[in-house]
């Protein structure tokens, strides 16, 4: 059944206060939630407050600017600052995002941060996100054709190359699947907003030849249908995809081969 | 953690049940339905109010009546066992109790409309 409350253990206490020290021209205060394995306390919101005028714009500068300067405990995953490496994906004043792409300007007064929502967490803002990527091996996506590979290059017509816009760009940060709550309640089978929309992005590929296969594996009442059309995804993902539209698309595509 | 098992198997499990476009399919079809059949119900117990049940009685003993009525009961309750299944599905995780929640939707289920449906022909059929 649905757990209503949290577990004893998953309780997060009030955190360390960092206050800034001498006066700072522009003070913006973070709420972190931090939770170390190596210890047998329970999780806790950390305040850590930085002058934003010697910080750069972006939440994730803010972050950076706490490990460097205040707090080296502090995990995070991060790398390309541009947001499309997808490592930075966090929770941040209560929704899904990449801390890259967020500007501290964006949050108004104290800005909380916590990991992705409803993962196991391996330290601090870091999820474990490794059934996440299995789901996304499991649809194998990679072009699949029985055709021998041509020499050169499988060729594509402008208007099929137009079907992949608005899927290819997803660097599956997993901003949206942990932002859904028929993937927090059923996470074991249902694959999720990301999964799926990487899903449709092969099988809306014009060069692919394992079409139906594909369909064949994805057709389950918990694979695909337990989206509901909560919408969370659209509204969550970072880069302005709509995985829902993906998944609608892939529903039709089974109500076309049935009907 | 006990489970040795890797994550991608796991997630392939027991594999698709490569199934699940017909309950989505007639969950929507039924929904269409229950419009137009809802709408005239709705319609007719507000024309209807106040009324003794002799009228009553004799309003959904109309041949017509009772097939718009016996149509409703089929379409609504179809829906509702579709629908509750979702509900189950989604959130009853124990395997044993899952498949009880779920055969006891479809008793429900059919005990319901039969019921309704035994009581609309009796009216119409006297």
């Amino acid at each position: 059944m649905v757990e209503i409350a949290l577990p004893a253990n998953s309780k997060i206490d009030k955190g360390v206060v960092h206050a800034a020290e001498g006066t700072i021209a522009n003070p913006r205060t973070l709420k972190i939630y931090r939770w170390n394995p190596d210890d047998e306390a329970n999780p806790r919101v950390d305040t850590y407050t930085i002058d934003a005028d010697d910080c750069g714009p972006m939440v994730l500068d803010a972050l950076i600017k706490v490990k460097n300067e205040v707090d080296s405990t502090l995990t995070f995953r991060r790398s390309c600052r541009e947001g499309i490496c997808g490592s930075c994906a966090m929770n941040i004043d209560g929704q899904n995002t990449l801390a890259c792409t967020k500007g501290l300007d964006d949050v108004k007064g104290d800005i909380a941060i916590y990991p992705l929502p409803h993962m196991p967490v391996i330290k601090d803002l870091v999820p474990d996100l490794s059934n996440l990527y299995a789901q996304y091996e499991s649809i194998e996506p990679w072009l699949k054709t029985d055709t021998p590979t041509p020499q050169g290059e499988w060729k594509q017509s402008k208007e099929d190359r137009e079907q992949l816009d608005g899927l290819y760009e997803c660097i599956l940060c997993a901003c949206c699947s942990t932002s859904c709550p028929s993937y927090w309640w059923n996470s074991d089978k249902y694959l999720g907003p990301a999964v799926l929309l990487q899903a449709y992005r092969w099988l809306a590929d014009s060069r692919d030849e394992k079409t139906g296969e594909r369909l064949d594996d994805l057709e389950d009442p918990f694979r695909v249908y337990r989206c509901h059309t909560i919408m969370n995804c659209a509204k969550a993902c970072p880069k302005g995809l709509s995985p829902a539209k993906a998944i609608t698309e892939i529903k039709k595509m089974m109500v076309e081969r049935t009907v | 953690m006990s489970d040795m098992r890797t994550p991608l198997s796991r997630v392939r499990g027991l594999g698709s049940a490569k199934k699940g476009t017909e309950h989505f399919f007639m969950q929507r079809v039924t929904a269409l339905a229950n419009i137009p059949l809802m709408l005239f119900l709705v319609g007719a117990l507000v024309v209807h109010a106040g009324s003794d049940y002799a009228t009553m009685t004799a309003f959904l003993g109309n041949p017509f009546i009772g097939l718009i009525m016996l149509l409703l009961i089929v379409s609504a309750v179809y829906h509702m066992r579709l629908g509750l299944q979702v509900v189950i599905e989604d959130y009853i995780h124990g395997e044993a109790s899952k498949l009880l929640a779920l055969i006891a939707n479809q008793f429900f289920a059919f005990t319901i409309g039969v019921a309704c449906i035994l009581a609309v022909l009796k009216l119409v059929i006297g």
